[in-house]
């Protein structure tokens, strides 16, 4: 039997599947609709030097990695295997693109937390 | 080659035929606000790195009429997909006995849906006042 490397991207796709279920709605929520009105959220709560401080931390750095390259690579395995069903029969170069973006996405949040510092 | 053509059946919207198929969509329509929404983090992540400047600017450009119409739309898809999540996870498992009986398969849901609002009252608290 061929090797693939579906196993890895089905791994990613489920990681990606449980965060999200488990913290994508209350992020957006906070993120999204609360902070930047300041509603049930006061502005130091997401004000710069707190969220920097959360990016200089090794358990923020941590965090926002995995919220971001996860929620992606769970997001592009989604994309990719849909466009079958939308009638577009996707070969290598869709499956470069989908997983290349979430790669590309994962190693430019890796490089800007390394350039935020400790 | 002869000149046959045999009919093929369109498959043209064939989703839009069946209720079980458009929740199906749905859910995987909810992909897209989920990496549209990771990738507005991440050009957060950018800004602050930056300068308070830059931070700020991002922050305000989510105050946006787009951006608030963008980020309810992508949280009802994305509770949909927590919803979905949980509801097919017992099926993607081994069965659980306990006591000689099965585990019901809404039970098993039931935990994941109580993990995820504990959750979000817990990241909403560490938010808010940690």
């Amino acid at each position: 039997m061929k090797r693939t490397n579906e196993p890895i991207l089905w791994s990613l796709f489920g990681a990606g599947g449980v965060l999200s279920a488990l913290l994508g709605p209350i992020l957006i929520f906070i993120t999204g609709i609360i902070a930047p009105v300041g509603l049930w959220m006061p502005p130091e709560a997401v004000g710069y030097p707190r969220v920097l401080a959360l990016a200089q931390s090794w358990c923020g750095k941590a965090a926002l990695l995995l919220v971001i390259s996860l929620f992606l690579w769970h997001a592009m395995h989604r994309i990719y295997h849909s466009l079958h069903d939308l009638g577009i029969h996707a070969g290598t170069g869709a499956a470069a693109a989908c997983y290349g973006f979430a790669l590309v996405a994962t190693l430019a949040t890796a490089w800007l937390l390394l350039i935020i510092g400790f | 080659m002869s000149a046959r053509k045999p009919y093929i059946r369109p498959m043209d919207g064939w989703w839009r035929r069946n209720p079980f198929f458009m929740r199906y969509m749905v859910r995987e329509a909810s992909a897209v606000f989920l990496a549209i929404y990771a990738v507005i983090l991440l050009v957060g992540v950018f800004r602050l790195s930056q300068g308070e400047a830059a931070y700020g600017a991002w922050l305000a450009a989510l105050t946006g009429p787009l951006a608030i119409v963008f980020h309810w739309a992508a949280l009802l898809a994305v509770c949909y997909h927590a919803y979905t999540w949980w509801k097919v996870m017992p099926k993607t498992m081994p069965m659980l006995h306990v006591g000689g009986r099965r585990i019901p398969e809404v039970a098993l849901s039931a935990v994941g849906w109580a993990a995820t609002l504990g959750l979000s009252v817990v990241v909403y608290a560490l938010a808010r006042w940690w």
